[in-house]
Protein backbone atom coordinates (compact mmCIF):
# COMPACT_ATOMS: atom_id res chain seq x y z
CA UNK A 1 0.00 0.00 0.00
CA UNK A 2 2.74 2.14 1.17
CA UNK A 3 4.63 1.34 -2.40
CA UNK A 4 1.82 2.03 -4.27
CA UNK A 5 0.83 5.63 -2.45
CA UNK A 6 4.71 6.37 -3.39
CA UNK A 7 4.66 5.24 -7.02
CA UNK A 8 1.21 7.66 -7.65
CA UNK A 9 2.50 10.74 -5.85
CA UNK A 10 5.94 9.94 -8.10
CA UNK A 11 3.88 9.76 -11.23
CA UNK A 12 1.43 12.90 -10.24
CA UNK A 13 4.44 14.95 -9.91
CA UNK A 14 6.02 13.80 -13.12
CA UNK A 15 2.65 14.42 -14.49
CA UNK A 16 2.63 18.00 -13.58
CA UNK A 17 6.42 18.35 -14.41
CA UNK A 18 5.30 16.91 -18.19
CA UNK A 19 2.84 19.59 -18.43
CA UNK A 20 5.55 22.24 -17.60
CA UNK A 21 7.77 21.04 -20.24
CA UNK A 22 5.27 20.05 -23.15
CA UNK A 23 4.52 23.75 -22.80
CA UNK A 24 7.45 24.54 -23.66
CA UNK A 25 7.91 22.15 -26.38
CA UNK A 26 4.31 23.51 -27.47
CA UNK A 27 5.60 26.81 -27.74
CA UNK A 28 8.76 25.92 -29.55
CA UNK A 29 7.35 24.19 -32.32
CA UNK A 30 4.23 26.33 -32.94
CA UNK A 31 7.02 29.58 -33.43
CA UNK A 32 8.74 26.83 -35.60
CA UNK A 33 6.13 25.81 -37.97
CA UNK A 34 4.60 29.31 -38.49
CA UNK A 35 8.28 30.75 -39.15
CA UNK A 36 9.98 28.07 -40.83
CA UNK A 37 8.27 29.08 -44.14
CA UNK A 38 8.75 32.58 -44.65
CA UNK A 39 12.59 31.65 -44.00
CA UNK A 40 12.74 29.27 -46.78
CA UNK A 41 10.81 31.22 -49.22
CA UNK A 42 13.24 34.62 -48.49
CA UNK A 43 16.25 32.54 -48.07
CA UNK A 44 17.99 32.16 -44.92
CA UNK A 45 21.00 34.36 -45.33
CA UNK A 46 18.56 36.99 -46.86
CA UNK A 47 16.79 36.94 -43.94
CA UNK A 48 19.24 36.64 -41.33
CA UNK A 49 21.72 39.51 -43.47
CA UNK A 50 19.22 41.44 -45.26
CA UNK A 51 19.57 45.38 -44.84
CA UNK A 52 15.94 46.19 -45.46
CA UNK A 53 12.87 45.60 -43.52
CA UNK A 54 9.86 46.62 -45.31
CA UNK A 55 7.51 44.28 -45.08
CA UNK A 56 4.50 45.88 -47.21
CA UNK A 57 6.70 45.68 -50.05
CA UNK A 58 8.01 42.07 -49.33
CA UNK A 59 11.00 43.04 -48.08
CA UNK A 60 12.06 40.98 -44.71
CA UNK A 61 15.60 41.26 -43.79
CA UNK A 62 15.84 41.52 -39.85
CA UNK A 63 19.77 42.06 -39.67
CA UNK A 64 19.77 45.94 -38.42
CA UNK A 65 17.66 44.42 -35.81
CA UNK A 66 20.25 41.83 -34.92
CA UNK A 67 22.83 44.25 -34.65
CA UNK A 68 20.04 46.75 -32.62
CA UNK A 69 19.76 43.63 -29.85
CA UNK A 70 23.70 43.32 -30.04
CA UNK A 71 24.63 47.10 -29.54
CA UNK A 72 21.87 47.68 -27.03
CA UNK A 73 22.74 44.65 -25.28
CA UNK A 74 26.43 45.47 -25.14
CA UNK A 75 25.60 48.91 -23.71
CA UNK A 76 24.00 47.61 -21.19
CA UNK A 77 26.49 45.22 -20.22
CA UNK A 78 29.08 47.77 -20.72
CA UNK A 79 27.32 50.02 -18.19
CA UNK A 80 25.83 47.40 -15.93
CA UNK A 81 28.24 44.76 -15.00
CA UNK A 82 30.67 46.72 -13.24
CA UNK A 83 28.34 47.97 -10.95
CA UNK A 84 26.95 44.53 -10.60
CA UNK A 85 30.17 43.00 -9.59
CA UNK A 86 31.40 45.36 -7.80
CA UNK A 87 27.68 45.45 -5.77
CA UNK A 88 28.27 41.87 -5.37
CA UNK A 89 31.55 42.24 -3.82
CA UNK A 90 30.81 44.82 -1.71
CA UNK A 91 27.45 42.56 -0.25
CA UNK A 92 29.81 39.18 -0.15
CA UNK A 93 32.74 41.13 1.52
CA UNK A 94 32.46 44.40 2.67
CA UNK A 95 29.50 45.08 3.45
CA UNK A 96 27.82 45.07 7.81
CA UNK A 97 25.23 42.65 8.44
CA UNK A 98 23.04 45.58 8.84
CA UNK A 99 23.57 47.11 6.26
CA UNK A 100 23.68 44.12 3.41
CA UNK A 101 20.16 43.08 5.04
CA UNK A 102 19.23 46.51 3.69
CA UNK A 103 20.54 46.55 0.28
CA UNK A 104 19.99 42.68 -0.68
CA UNK A 105 16.54 42.78 -0.52
CA UNK A 106 16.54 46.54 -1.81
CA UNK A 107 18.10 45.38 -4.73
CA UNK A 108 15.59 41.87 -5.18
CA UNK A 109 13.08 44.47 -5.44
CA UNK A 110 14.43 46.05 -8.37
CA UNK A 111 13.57 42.96 -10.44
CA UNK A 112 10.23 42.85 -9.37
CA UNK A 113 9.23 46.54 -10.78
CA UNK A 114 7.42 45.26 -13.91
CA UNK A 115 9.19 46.62 -17.31
CA UNK A 116 6.65 49.05 -18.26
CA UNK A 117 7.43 50.92 -15.04
CA UNK A 118 10.88 51.23 -16.19
CA UNK A 119 10.12 51.69 -19.54
CA UNK A 120 7.64 54.82 -18.36
CA UNK A 121 10.40 56.31 -16.56
CA UNK A 122 13.38 55.78 -18.84
CA UNK A 123 10.53 58.09 -21.07
CA UNK A 124 10.23 60.59 -18.70
CA UNK A 125 13.64 61.02 -17.17
CA UNK A 126 16.38 59.53 -19.62
CA UNK A 127 14.60 60.35 -22.90
CA UNK A 128 14.46 64.13 -22.04
CA UNK A 129 17.82 63.91 -20.29
CA UNK A 130 19.20 62.81 -22.95
CA UNK A 131 17.58 64.93 -25.51
CA UNK A 132 18.17 68.12 -23.64
CA UNK A 133 21.71 67.17 -23.22
CA UNK A 134 23.33 65.32 -25.38
CA UNK A 135 21.17 65.86 -28.73
CA UNK A 136 19.49 63.76 -31.17
CA UNK A 137 15.62 62.58 -30.34
CA UNK A 138 16.42 61.26 -27.02
CA UNK A 139 14.87 57.44 -28.04
CA UNK A 140 18.13 56.16 -28.23
CA UNK A 141 20.45 53.41 -27.97
CA UNK A 142 22.42 55.07 -24.97
CA UNK A 143 18.58 55.21 -23.41
CA UNK A 144 17.71 51.37 -24.30
CA UNK A 145 21.32 50.33 -22.73
CA UNK A 146 20.59 52.41 -19.40
CA UNK A 147 17.14 51.02 -18.60
CA UNK A 148 18.52 47.49 -19.73
CA UNK A 149 21.56 48.28 -17.57
CA UNK A 150 19.36 49.06 -14.46
CA UNK A 151 16.95 46.08 -14.93
CA UNK A 152 19.73 43.42 -15.28
CA UNK A 153 21.65 44.38 -12.11
CA UNK A 154 19.55 41.70 -9.80
CA UNK A 155 19.80 38.64 -11.91
CA UNK A 156 23.75 39.89 -11.80
CA UNK A 157 24.12 40.85 -8.42
CA UNK A 158 22.40 38.15 -6.80
CA UNK A 159 24.29 35.06 -8.79
CA UNK A 160 27.85 36.77 -8.36
CA UNK A 161 26.87 37.25 -4.71
CA UNK A 162 26.28 33.33 -3.95
CA UNK A 163 29.31 32.10 -6.05
CA UNK A 164 31.25 34.57 -3.72
CA UNK A 165 29.73 33.47 -0.80
CA UNK A 166 29.83 29.58 -1.54
CA UNK A 167 33.70 29.71 -1.89
CA UNK A 168 35.34 27.29 0.90
CA UNK A 169 36.04 29.49 3.92
CA UNK A 170 39.77 28.25 4.16
CA UNK A 171 40.56 30.19 0.78
CA UNK A 172 39.93 33.07 2.42
CA UNK A 173 41.62 31.92 5.63
CA UNK A 174 44.47 30.51 4.34
CA UNK A 175 45.22 33.89 2.08
CA UNK A 176 44.50 35.97 5.69
CA UNK A 177 47.06 33.67 7.03
CA UNK A 178 49.90 34.42 4.22
CA UNK A 179 49.47 38.24 5.28
CA UNK A 180 47.20 39.35 2.28
CA UNK A 181 45.35 42.57 2.78
CA UNK A 182 41.67 42.10 2.25
CA UNK A 183 41.48 43.67 -1.49
CA UNK A 184 44.50 41.53 -2.34
CA UNK A 185 42.31 38.38 -1.25
CA UNK A 186 39.47 39.32 -3.02
CA UNK A 187 41.35 40.60 -5.95
CA UNK A 188 43.57 37.78 -6.28
CA UNK A 189 42.10 34.44 -4.17
CA UNK A 190 38.08 34.83 -4.34
CA UNK A 191 37.55 36.84 -7.46
CA UNK A 192 39.37 33.99 -9.70
CA UNK A 193 38.45 30.98 -7.79
CA UNK A 194 34.41 32.54 -8.56
CA UNK A 195 35.27 33.22 -11.70
CA UNK A 196 32.55 30.69 -13.80
CA UNK A 197 29.55 31.66 -11.32
CA UNK A 198 30.45 35.18 -12.31
CA UNK A 199 30.76 34.89 -16.15
CA UNK A 200 27.89 32.56 -15.96
CA UNK A 201 25.51 35.51 -14.02
CA UNK A 202 27.33 37.92 -16.52
CA UNK A 203 25.72 35.78 -19.55
CA UNK A 204 22.10 35.27 -17.47
CA UNK A 205 22.27 38.97 -17.19
CA UNK A 206 22.74 39.37 -20.86
CA UNK A 207 20.04 36.78 -21.58
CA UNK A 208 17.71 39.01 -19.62
CA UNK A 209 18.94 42.53 -21.75
CA UNK A 210 18.06 40.52 -25.24
CA UNK A 211 14.81 38.91 -24.39
CA UNK A 212 13.29 42.43 -22.68
CA UNK A 213 10.96 44.23 -25.12
CA UNK A 214 8.00 46.41 -22.98
CA UNK A 215 10.91 48.53 -21.84
CA UNK A 216 13.01 48.93 -24.56
CA UNK A 217 10.05 49.65 -26.95
CA UNK A 218 9.30 52.35 -25.02
CA UNK A 219 12.84 54.43 -25.40
CA UNK A 220 14.53 52.72 -28.09
CA UNK A 221 12.62 54.47 -30.86
CA UNK A 222 12.09 51.72 -32.96
CA UNK A 223 13.85 52.69 -36.24
CA UNK A 224 14.86 50.57 -38.87
CA UNK A 225 18.09 51.31 -40.08
CA UNK A 226 21.29 50.40 -38.59
CA UNK A 227 21.91 53.21 -36.24
CA UNK A 228 25.72 55.33 -36.74
CA UNK A 229 25.90 56.73 -32.96
CA UNK A 230 24.70 55.58 -29.45
CA UNK A 231 22.24 58.67 -29.52
CA UNK A 232 19.87 57.11 -32.93
CA UNK A 233 17.10 55.17 -32.74
CA UNK A 234 17.18 51.22 -33.36
CA UNK A 235 15.37 48.37 -32.77
CA UNK A 236 15.81 45.07 -31.58
CA UNK A 237 14.47 41.73 -32.19
CA UNK A 238 11.78 41.61 -29.58
CA UNK A 239 10.85 45.27 -30.16
CA UNK A 240 10.51 43.98 -34.40
CA UNK A 241 7.42 41.72 -32.63
CA UNK A 242 5.77 43.82 -30.29
CA UNK A 243 5.78 46.78 -32.01
CA UNK A 244 4.65 45.01 -35.44
CA UNK A 245 2.29 42.22 -34.41
CA UNK A 246 -1.37 43.87 -33.85
CA UNK A 247 -2.25 44.05 -37.10
CA UNK A 248 0.56 41.97 -39.47
CA UNK A 249 -1.00 39.00 -41.67
CA UNK A 250 -0.06 36.25 -44.10
CA UNK A 251 3.82 36.57 -44.53
CA UNK A 252 4.92 39.34 -42.41
CA UNK A 253 2.73 37.62 -39.23
CA UNK A 254 5.36 34.66 -39.93
CA UNK A 255 8.31 36.45 -40.46
CA UNK A 256 7.29 38.07 -37.09
CA UNK A 257 7.47 34.44 -35.76
CA UNK A 258 10.95 33.78 -37.76
CA UNK A 259 12.02 37.12 -35.84
CA UNK A 260 11.14 35.11 -32.65
CA UNK A 261 13.28 31.93 -33.99
CA UNK A 262 16.29 33.58 -33.68
CA UNK A 263 15.93 35.10 -30.69
CA UNK A 264 15.16 31.61 -29.56
CA UNK A 265 18.28 30.33 -30.52
CA UNK A 266 20.05 33.29 -29.24
CA UNK A 267 18.64 33.17 -26.06
CA UNK A 268 19.14 29.28 -26.17
CA UNK A 269 22.94 29.66 -26.94
CA UNK A 270 23.58 32.22 -24.05
CA UNK A 271 21.70 29.75 -21.37
CA UNK A 272 23.77 26.75 -22.91
CA UNK A 273 26.90 28.77 -22.53
CA UNK A 274 25.94 29.95 -19.15
CA UNK A 275 25.58 26.16 -17.84
CA UNK A 276 28.69 25.20 -19.76
CA UNK A 277 30.54 27.87 -17.38
CA UNK A 278 29.19 26.78 -14.60
CA UNK A 279 29.44 23.34 -14.79
CA UNK A 280 33.10 23.50 -16.02
CA UNK A 281 34.85 24.07 -12.79
CA UNK B 1 -14.74 21.62 -30.32
CA UNK B 2 -13.20 22.66 -27.25
CA UNK B 3 -15.87 20.76 -25.10
CA UNK B 4 -14.97 17.57 -26.85
CA UNK B 5 -11.46 17.60 -25.95
CA UNK B 6 -11.97 18.91 -22.73
CA UNK B 7 -14.82 15.97 -22.00
CA UNK B 8 -12.02 13.70 -23.05
CA UNK B 9 -9.11 15.16 -20.93
CA UNK B 10 -11.91 14.79 -18.04
CA UNK B 11 -12.62 11.23 -18.35
CA UNK B 12 -8.88 10.27 -19.04
CA UNK B 13 -8.22 11.14 -15.57
CA UNK B 14 -11.13 10.61 -13.83
CA UNK B 15 -9.73 7.31 -13.85
CA UNK B 16 -6.86 7.47 -12.14
CA UNK B 17 -8.48 10.22 -9.54
CA UNK B 18 -11.15 6.78 -8.72
CA UNK B 19 -8.28 4.19 -8.66
CA UNK B 20 -6.32 6.18 -5.96
CA UNK B 21 -9.91 6.80 -4.31
CA UNK B 22 -8.06 9.49 -1.62
CA UNK B 23 -8.83 12.99 -1.20
CA UNK B 24 -5.59 13.80 -1.00
CA UNK B 25 -4.55 12.62 -4.10
CA UNK B 26 -8.11 13.60 -5.89
CA UNK B 27 -7.07 17.25 -5.36
CA UNK B 28 -3.58 16.32 -6.45
CA UNK B 29 -5.00 15.00 -9.46
CA UNK B 30 -7.40 17.72 -9.68
CA UNK B 31 -4.88 19.96 -10.20
CA UNK B 32 -2.64 18.15 -12.46
CA UNK B 33 -6.03 17.55 -14.88
CA UNK B 34 -6.45 21.60 -14.64
CA UNK B 35 -3.18 22.20 -15.69
CA UNK B 36 -3.60 19.77 -18.39
CA UNK B 37 -6.59 21.61 -19.80
CA UNK B 38 -4.94 24.86 -19.22
CA UNK B 39 -2.52 23.34 -21.52
CA UNK B 40 -5.26 21.66 -24.20
CA UNK B 41 -7.32 25.04 -24.15
CA UNK B 42 -3.69 26.80 -25.14
CA UNK B 43 -3.70 24.43 -28.06
CA UNK B 44 -7.49 24.58 -29.04
CA UNK B 45 -8.14 28.47 -28.61
CA UNK B 46 -4.40 28.82 -31.65
CA UNK B 47 -7.30 26.68 -33.96
CA UNK B 48 -10.53 27.68 -33.51
CA UNK B 49 -12.86 28.27 -35.87
CA UNK B 50 -15.97 31.02 -35.40
CA UNK B 51 -18.64 29.77 -37.64
CA UNK B 52 -20.42 33.81 -37.47
CA UNK B 53 -23.74 34.89 -38.91
CA UNK B 54 -22.18 38.09 -39.71
CA UNK B 55 -18.42 37.99 -41.81
CA UNK B 56 -17.34 41.24 -42.61
CA UNK B 57 -13.81 41.62 -44.04
CA UNK B 58 -11.52 43.86 -45.54
CA UNK B 59 -9.42 47.10 -44.76
CA UNK B 60 -7.18 46.50 -41.47
CA UNK B 61 -7.65 50.23 -41.53
CA UNK B 62 -11.34 49.99 -41.03
CA UNK B 63 -10.55 46.55 -38.95
CA UNK B 64 -10.37 47.77 -35.55
CA UNK B 65 -13.08 50.45 -35.45
CA UNK B 66 -15.49 47.38 -36.98
CA UNK B 67 -14.49 45.49 -34.41
CA UNK B 68 -15.41 48.19 -31.71
CA UNK B 69 -18.81 48.71 -33.40
CA UNK B 70 -19.10 44.69 -33.75
CA UNK B 71 -18.70 44.15 -29.65
CA UNK B 72 -21.27 47.10 -29.00
CA UNK B 73 -23.84 45.37 -31.14
CA UNK B 74 -23.25 42.43 -30.25
CA UNK B 75 -24.24 43.42 -26.31
CA UNK B 76 -27.56 44.84 -27.67
CA UNK B 77 -27.79 41.52 -29.93
CA UNK B 78 -26.58 38.67 -28.02
CA UNK B 79 -28.27 36.48 -30.60
CA UNK B 80 -26.55 37.54 -33.36
CA UNK B 81 -22.28 36.96 -34.03
CA UNK B 82 -20.20 38.97 -36.25
CA UNK B 83 -16.88 38.05 -37.68
CA UNK B 84 -14.57 40.79 -38.62
CA UNK B 85 -11.73 39.60 -40.92
CA UNK B 86 -8.32 41.75 -42.41
CA UNK B 87 -7.02 41.07 -45.45
CA UNK B 88 -7.30 44.53 -47.31
CA UNK B 89 -9.11 47.11 -49.11
CA UNK B 90 -9.54 44.85 -52.08
CA UNK B 91 -9.85 41.52 -50.86
CA UNK B 92 -12.91 42.63 -49.30
CA UNK B 93 -14.07 44.19 -52.08
CA UNK B 94 -13.91 40.87 -53.49
CA UNK B 95 -15.55 38.94 -50.69
CA UNK B 96 -18.57 41.16 -50.94
CA UNK B 97 -18.57 40.02 -54.43
CA UNK B 98 -18.29 36.78 -54.75
CA UNK B 99 -20.43 36.59 -51.45
CA UNK B 100 -18.07 34.76 -49.10
CA UNK B 101 -18.84 37.97 -46.93
CA UNK B 102 -21.69 39.89 -45.82
CA UNK B 103 -19.92 43.02 -45.74
CA UNK B 104 -16.37 44.35 -47.43
CA UNK B 105 -15.16 46.84 -45.57
CA UNK B 106 -12.54 49.24 -47.61
CA UNK B 107 -10.58 52.54 -47.12
CA UNK B 108 -10.10 53.56 -50.09
CA UNK B 109 -12.83 55.16 -52.82
CA UNK B 110 -14.02 52.20 -55.16
CA UNK B 111 -13.13 52.12 -58.48
CA UNK B 112 -15.20 52.67 -61.62
CA UNK B 113 -15.64 48.93 -62.10
CA UNK B 114 -16.44 47.90 -58.67
CA UNK B 115 -19.15 51.41 -58.26
CA UNK B 116 -22.13 48.86 -59.40
CA UNK B 117 -21.75 47.55 -55.29
CA UNK B 118 -23.68 48.77 -53.13
CA UNK B 119 -21.80 51.02 -51.22
CA UNK B 120 -22.00 53.48 -47.88
CA UNK B 121 -20.02 55.53 -46.06
CA UNK B 122 -19.65 55.05 -42.37
CA UNK B 123 -17.65 57.57 -41.71
CA UNK B 124 -13.95 59.58 -42.82
CA UNK B 125 -10.95 59.03 -41.73
CA UNK B 126 -8.37 62.67 -41.79
CA UNK B 127 -4.98 62.71 -40.56
CA UNK B 128 -3.49 65.43 -39.49
CA UNK B 129 0.39 66.24 -39.84
CA UNK B 130 1.46 67.34 -36.33
CA UNK B 131 5.04 69.25 -34.81
CA UNK B 132 5.75 71.12 -31.09
CA UNK B 133 3.70 74.30 -30.62
CA UNK B 134 7.53 75.84 -30.27
CA UNK B 135 8.43 75.22 -33.94
CA UNK B 136 8.18 78.72 -36.08
CA UNK B 137 6.59 76.79 -38.98
CA UNK B 138 2.37 76.96 -40.06
CA UNK B 139 2.26 75.30 -43.36
CA UNK B 140 3.94 72.38 -45.36
CA UNK B 141 3.07 71.45 -48.96
CA UNK B 142 2.29 67.94 -49.90
CA UNK B 143 5.56 67.33 -51.75
CA UNK B 144 7.97 68.76 -48.65
CA UNK B 145 6.08 66.42 -46.10
CA UNK B 146 6.97 63.56 -48.72
CA UNK B 147 10.60 64.48 -49.06
CA UNK B 148 10.97 65.05 -45.23
CA UNK B 149 9.23 61.58 -44.65
CA UNK B 150 11.87 60.13 -47.35
CA UNK B 151 14.63 61.61 -46.08
CA UNK B 152 15.32 64.21 -48.86
CA UNK B 153 14.99 67.16 -46.43
CA UNK B 154 15.96 66.13 -43.21
CA UNK B 155 17.26 69.58 -41.70
CA UNK B 156 14.27 71.99 -40.49
CA UNK B 157 16.31 75.36 -41.71
CA UNK B 158 16.28 73.95 -45.15
CA UNK B 159 12.10 74.67 -45.10
CA UNK B 160 12.32 78.25 -43.27
CA UNK B 161 12.66 76.75 -39.75
CA UNK B 162 15.64 76.22 -37.08
CA UNK B 163 18.44 75.07 -37.73
CA UNK B 164 18.17 71.89 -36.47
CA UNK B 165 17.77 67.86 -37.42
CA UNK B 166 14.32 66.76 -38.16
CA UNK B 167 12.97 63.83 -35.92
CA UNK B 168 10.52 62.26 -38.15
CA UNK B 169 8.03 59.62 -36.53
CA UNK B 170 6.02 57.21 -38.08
CA UNK B 171 3.87 54.22 -37.15
CA UNK B 172 4.50 50.56 -37.53
CA UNK B 173 4.23 48.81 -40.46
CA UNK B 174 0.57 47.12 -40.70
CA UNK B 175 -0.41 50.45 -38.58
CA UNK B 176 -3.64 51.56 -40.72
CA UNK B 177 -2.89 55.00 -40.23
CA UNK B 178 1.00 54.75 -41.60
CA UNK B 179 -0.97 52.59 -44.48
CA UNK B 180 -3.34 55.88 -44.99
CA UNK B 181 -0.33 57.95 -44.76
CA UNK B 182 1.55 56.08 -47.21
CA UNK B 183 -0.82 56.12 -49.84
CA UNK B 184 -1.93 59.78 -49.33
CA UNK B 185 1.23 61.24 -48.98
CA UNK B 186 4.38 59.36 -50.24
CA UNK B 187 3.23 58.50 -53.98
CA UNK B 188 6.20 56.11 -55.55
CA UNK B 189 8.58 56.94 -52.40
CA UNK B 190 8.47 55.19 -49.06
CA UNK B 191 9.22 56.17 -45.69
CA UNK B 192 12.66 56.02 -44.60
CA UNK B 193 14.29 53.53 -42.12
CA UNK B 194 15.52 55.96 -40.14
CA UNK B 195 12.86 57.23 -39.01
CA UNK B 196 11.62 56.93 -35.32
CA UNK B 197 8.79 54.52 -34.70
CA UNK B 198 6.10 54.31 -32.50
CA UNK B 199 2.99 51.79 -31.89
CA UNK B 200 0.21 54.29 -31.33
CA UNK B 201 -1.33 57.74 -32.24
CA UNK B 202 -0.95 58.60 -28.86
CA UNK B 203 2.91 58.03 -28.37
CA UNK B 204 3.59 59.82 -31.27
CA UNK B 205 1.51 62.82 -30.10
CA UNK B 206 3.13 62.69 -26.41
CA UNK B 207 6.43 62.53 -28.36
CA UNK B 208 5.88 65.60 -30.75
CA UNK B 209 5.07 67.21 -27.92
CA UNK B 210 8.09 67.04 -26.11
CA UNK B 211 10.52 67.02 -28.58
CA UNK B 212 10.72 70.75 -30.66
CA UNK B 213 12.00 69.07 -33.64
CA UNK B 214 9.78 66.12 -34.01
CA UNK B 215 7.42 65.66 -36.55
CA UNK B 216 4.76 63.20 -36.73
CA UNK B 217 1.35 62.14 -38.01
CA UNK B 218 -1.92 61.26 -36.02
CA UNK B 219 -5.61 60.64 -36.46
CA UNK B 220 -7.12 64.24 -36.81
CA UNK B 221 -9.86 63.75 -34.22
CA UNK B 222 -6.71 62.88 -31.58
CA UNK B 223 -4.90 66.30 -32.43
CA UNK B 224 -5.17 68.38 -29.18
CA UNK B 225 -3.11 71.56 -27.87
CA UNK B 226 0.06 70.08 -26.92
CA UNK B 227 1.24 69.69 -30.70
CA UNK B 228 0.71 71.62 -33.66
CA UNK B 229 -1.02 70.59 -36.64
CA UNK B 230 0.35 71.90 -39.96
CA UNK B 231 -1.79 73.50 -42.47
CA UNK B 232 -1.50 71.58 -45.91
CA UNK B 233 -0.66 73.78 -48.59
CA UNK B 234 -2.35 76.40 -46.87
CA UNK B 235 -5.30 74.69 -45.94
CA UNK B 236 -5.73 74.44 -42.06
CA UNK B 237 -6.44 70.10 -40.80
CA UNK B 238 -10.06 70.83 -39.80
CA UNK B 239 -12.84 68.31 -39.42
CA UNK B 240 -14.76 70.97 -41.24
CA UNK B 241 -12.54 70.99 -43.97
CA UNK B 242 -12.12 67.16 -44.20
CA UNK B 243 -15.95 67.34 -44.40
CA UNK B 244 -16.12 70.10 -47.45
CA UNK B 245 -13.43 68.62 -49.39
CA UNK B 246 -10.90 71.27 -49.36
CA UNK B 247 -8.07 69.38 -46.69
CA UNK B 248 -6.88 66.71 -48.92
CA UNK B 249 -5.44 64.38 -46.09
CA UNK B 250 -8.42 61.84 -45.39
CA UNK B 251 -10.12 58.80 -46.87
CA UNK B 252 -13.24 57.58 -46.57
CA UNK B 253 -14.48 54.06 -44.73
CA UNK B 254 -17.09 52.39 -46.97
CA UNK B 255 -18.79 49.09 -46.29
CA UNK B 256 -19.56 47.35 -49.76
CA UNK B 257 -21.96 44.51 -49.87
CA UNK B 258 -23.45 42.80 -53.71
CA UNK B 259 -26.65 44.34 -52.81
CA UNK B 260 -28.96 46.44 -50.44
CA UNK B 261 -28.11 44.59 -47.47
CA UNK B 262 -31.62 43.36 -45.86
CA UNK B 263 -32.22 40.93 -42.34
CA UNK B 264 -29.25 41.10 -40.16
CA UNK B 265 -26.69 42.53 -42.14
CA UNK B 266 -29.26 45.44 -42.92
CA UNK B 267 -29.62 45.92 -39.03
CA UNK B 268 -25.83 45.84 -38.60
CA UNK B 269 -25.67 48.84 -41.54
CA UNK B 270 -28.47 51.10 -39.85
CA UNK B 271 -26.74 50.70 -36.31
CA UNK B 272 -23.17 52.15 -37.38
CA UNK B 273 -24.95 54.50 -39.45
CA UNK B 274 -27.20 55.72 -36.24
CA UNK B 275 -26.27 58.41 -33.74
CA UNK B 276 -25.31 56.04 -31.53
CA UNK B 277 -23.16 54.13 -33.73
CA UNK B 278 -21.58 57.44 -35.47
CA UNK B 279 -20.68 58.58 -31.70
CA UNK B 280 -18.89 55.32 -30.80
CA UNK B 281 -16.97 55.97 -33.82
CA UNK B 282 -16.40 59.87 -33.51
CA UNK B 283 -15.11 58.73 -29.94
CA UNK B 284 -12.09 56.16 -31.74
CA UNK B 285 -10.98 59.55 -33.53
CA UNK B 286 -12.92 59.09 -36.82
CA UNK B 287 -15.28 62.10 -38.44
CA UNK B 288 -18.74 61.60 -39.08
CA UNK B 289 -21.15 62.42 -42.02
CA UNK B 290 -23.63 63.39 -39.39
CA UNK B 291 -21.21 66.33 -38.11
CA UNK B 292 -21.91 68.85 -40.83
CA UNK B 293 -25.62 68.04 -40.36
CA UNK B 294 -25.70 69.24 -36.57
CA UNK B 295 -27.15 66.19 -35.18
Amino acid sequence: MKINKEKISGTIFLLIALSALSVLALITVFIFIKGVPIIAKVGFFDFVFGMVWDPGNGAFGIFPMIFGSVTVTLGAAVLGVPIAICCSIFLAEFAPAVLSNIVRPAIQLLAAIPSVVYGFWGLLFVVPAIRNHLGGPGLSILAGSIILAIMILPTIISIAEVSLLSLPRHYKEGAYALGLTQWQTIRSVLLPAAKSGIVAAIILGIGRAIGETMAVIMVLGNAVAIPQSILDPARTLTTNIGIEMGYASGDHQQALFATGIVLLVIVMILNAFAQYVTRRK
Amino acid sequence: MLSVLMLRFNGKNMKSANGACMPKRQICSAVSVLILLFSVSLLSACGGINEAGLIVAGSTSVQPYAEVLSEEYMILHPDVLIDIQGGGSSAGIMAAQTGTSELGMSSRVLKDEEKSLWYVEIARDGLAVIINPENPIQNLTLDQIRQIYSAEITDWSQLGGTNTKIHTITREDGSGTRDAFVSLVMGESSITPRAIVQDSNGAVRQLVADDENAIGFISLGLVDDKVKALQLDGVAATRENVLNGSYNLSRPFLFVALSEPTGETKQFVDFILSAEGQKILMNEGLISPLEGTGT
